[in-house]
């Protein structure tokens, strides 16, 4: 590579978002080149010179106070039907708790699903690339649901939805959210879809979707059991089995 | 409250104004709270970021900064090659000349750099804060790390 393309490089590199083969092959060229060596020299002086430097602005607290008051009283005004519901309460407690609920919101409810999304379309993908879908390969659902018993320590409903137009292709175990959970593989056309089943403490809560490193997620819980369905199905038929799995 | 600190800062580094920072994060975090429905999961500190700097931009253009990029990056690129490393040496900076440095930046440049370099943000991780293909982060990271290094270079030799 030209000390051109190694500069190109330097940054990257110093960020550690280089490959290891570029980053090897730049490792070289510095160890031959004084001028590429000493660039690197400056722009790591300088990522150290900024880290120690605490540029960091602190929040004043009078914001703090003053932004809560805000969202306490957007939330009085505002309070349409829908908006918040996850976080109704009763009366006056809801004003009051606003900025509370913003909290847990953003800061615990959804990082925890998004590190579940997360899980669960690995739990996916590694079904897939692992060949290991199933442990129980079976279309029959009389097959498929003794089998976890004895193995899990409560009981997934699975359900023979072929004349809906998914095929049940089995049961496997798998791990999720730390605990043992039920994997129920429905296909549909080429589609694989994971099923993934495990008890919860929460209260019933209707589907929610989103899409993670390109498949789609639908979650909901019912009847003290968390679904989790994951695939490269479109949304409208993954939420269409996701309804038939609890009609 | 969550990532306060996180988005005042980048807030205050954007309008480089103490006052201006309360404005954008109060209008931020109202932002958040009204189109919470928009939010489809991930990581939520990605997702106020992007409000944040959304209202600041905002901020900045209808305040006419002229040093909000679409800034000619051609030409400010070739001239700065045109340096040699070798002639060049780090000022010791200290805090308070980082700060004025950083500060002389276009906002897009300050951007990525705080992002990058307070926030310790991957590259795809700013890429979904700001909306900018990767290529794009990785460029612009490179030329603002080249600008400020050019700001606190002096030539070797005269440094006391
Ligand atoms: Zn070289």
């Amino acid at each position: 590579m030209s000390c051109k393309e190694i500069q190109g490089l330097m940054d990257p590199y110093i960020d550690r978002e280089l490959d290891l083969v570029r980053s090897i092959e730049l490792e070289r060229h510095m160890h031959d080149c004084p001028s590429c060596a000493r660039l690197h020299e400056d722009r790591a002086a300088l990522r150290t010179a900024i880290g120690a430097g605490s540029l960091r602005y602190r929040a004043p607290d009078t914001l703090k106070k003053s932004v809560q008051a805000a969202l306490v009283e957007r939330d009085r005004q505002e309070r349409a039907p829908g908006r918040w519901r996850w976080f109704r309460l009763p009366g006056p407690v809801i004003a009051a708790t606003a900025a509370a609920a913003l909290l847990i919101a953003i800061w615990w409810v959804r990082p925890v699903e998004g590190a579940l999304q997360r899980e669960v379309v690995e739990g996916h993908i590694r079904s897939l690339m692992a060949n290991h879908l199933t442990d129980v390969p079976s279309t029959d659902q009389h097959t498929v649901k003794p089998w976890f018993a004895g193995k899990l320590d409560f009981s997934p409903t699975v359900k023979d939805l072929t004349a809906e137009g998914f095929t049940l292709v089995g049961g496997r175990l798998d791990y999720l959210d730390n605990h043992a959970v039920a994997a129920i593989v429905y296909q549909r056309r080429q589609h694989v879809i994971n099923v993934f089943v495990w008890p919860t403490s929460e209260g019933d809560r209707g589907e929610r979707a989103a899409v993670r490193q390109g498949y789609n997620v639908v979650w909901f819980v019912r009847s003290g059991m968390a679904y989790w369905l994951a695939s490269d199905l479109n949304p409208a038929e993954l939420r269409q089995l996701a309804g038939l799995l609890i009609r | 409250m969550p990532h306060f600190d996180a988005a005042y800062n980048l807030a205050r580094w954007l309008t480089r104004s103490a006052e201006d920072a309360d404005d954008m994060v109060q209008e931020s975090y109202l932002r958040a709270f009204t189109f919470f429905d928009g939010f489809r999961g991930g990581d939520a500190r990605w997702w106020l970021f992007s409000i944040v700097r959304n209202t600041c931009y905002t901020w900045l253009r209808k305040n006419g900064a002229q040093e909000l990029m679409e800034f000619d990056e051609a030409q400010h690129s070739p001239a700065s090659n045109a340096l040699n490393p070798e002639d060049l040496q780090l000022r010791r900076a200290d805090r308070e000349t980082l700060r004025e440095a950083l500060e002389k930046l276009p906002a897009e440049f300050r951007e990525v750099l705080v992002l990058r370099e307070i926030e310790d943000l991957a590259y795809k991780e700013i890429a979904e804060v700001t909306g900018l293909p990767l290529g794009t982060v990785m460029s612009r990271l490179s030329r603002a790390r080249r600008r400020l290094q050019e700001l606190l270079a002096v030539p070797a030799g005269q440094e006391s």
